[in-house]
């Protein structure tokens, strides 16, 4: 047990330092590395208290994918060296009172929250629960997903092909003056519009290009 | 130390969620910045969720995190192009420029 808490102590105090390091950092490209190492300690906090698929998923999704997008654009956008500070300006001071008030709420609110389940434990039947043993993480949430959430497992399947269709729509451009291959003209060409047979007299010739 | 319950785990996600806040508030510089703030809320709302799921022995909220994880992606992918679009035509991304729906 003291592994435990040893363990989460220090990936917990890891993620807070590197949440606390994306929004303060000055280079955006060190704050996508600070949100890499966020998720990557909470995913760490996953596996360790048994959630083993979601931790695994969570470095692949974000890790792997996310993160790798945020660089990209990083990268493309060319505003990875922008230094500008967060309380340079005029207007963007007066945001800062307002956020820190709103934030300092919801954190109250939120530990509130958890101070309440701390005291009413038995609000909900802990023991109702099904203990399934012998079944591993992912087997027993395929068991679950493929079955009792199929339709919204489809949806969400859905919604990942509409962003992906999104994202093109929305980041294609087409440039004029550029030669690119017309598949319709390919296609639809036919012999009348290349070839023409014409009819030669003798000792006159055919007249090309006129 | 104690043991280490579910108060702790559901700390941890206010904390985070309340950096995600701040983060939204405070961010003056770019809109990546913003979105990324937006990834750590989910990311607290997933510690919340995969911790009242291991706590109470019950695997819905495992799977509403997989399905939070594929909105996150799809909202991460569709924010970058819109950013990426908007980049292209005014050539700056900083947030208290973009303001031009206000008339």
């Amino acid at each position: 047990m003291i592994a435990h808490s040893i363990f989460f102590y220090t990936f917990s105090i890891i993620a807070i330092v590197s949440a606390i390091m994306v929004t303060a950092s000055k280079n955006t490209v060190h704050s996508v590395f600070f949100l890499i190492l966020d998720f990557i300690s909470i995913s760490c906090l996953f596996i360790m208290i048994g959630a083993e698929f979601l931790g695994m998923i969570m470095l692949i999704v974000y890790v792997g994918a996310v993160a790798v997008l945020f660089l990209f654009v990083v990268m493309m956008l060319n505003v990875a060296q922008q230094k500008n500070q967060w309380f340079s300006s005029e207007e963007s001071s007066k945001h800062i009172p307002v956020g820190l008030i709103i934030s300092t709420l919801i954190f109250v609110e939120l530990i509130i929250v958890v101070g309440g389940w701390k005291y009413k434990p038995d609000l909900f039947d802990i023991n109702n629960s099904i203990e399934i043993n012998n079944v591993s993480n992912t087997h027993s949430l395929g068991q679950v997903l493929y079955t009792d959430y199929i339709h919204i497992f489809q949806i969400s399947g859905m919604i990942l092909l509409v962003a992906m269709i999104g994202a093109i729509v929305l980041t294609f451009r087409k440039r004029v003056g550029v030669k690119t291959q017309s598949y319709i003209k390919q296609i639809s060409r036919e012999r009348s519009d290349g070839v023409s047979v014409v009819k030669v007299e003798s000792n006159k010739g055919v007249k090309i290009d006129d | 130390m104690t043991e280490i319950g579910l108060g702790h785990y559901l700390t941890l996600g206010a904390i985070i969620f309340s950096i995600g806040i701040i983060g939204i508030f405070l961010n003056r510089k770019n809109i990546i910045v913003i979105l990324m703030s937006i990834e750590l809320i989910l990311l607290a709302v997933n510690i919340n969720l995969v911790s009242f799921s291991i706590f109470l022995g019950d695997l819905t909220g495992q799977v509403f995190t997989l399905f939070i994880l594929t909105v996150a992606a799809a909202e991460a992918a569709i924010g970058l192009a819109i950013i990426v679009v908007y980049y292209r035509n005014s050539g700056t991304i900083r947030v208290e420029h973009i303001d031009e729906l206000k008339g």
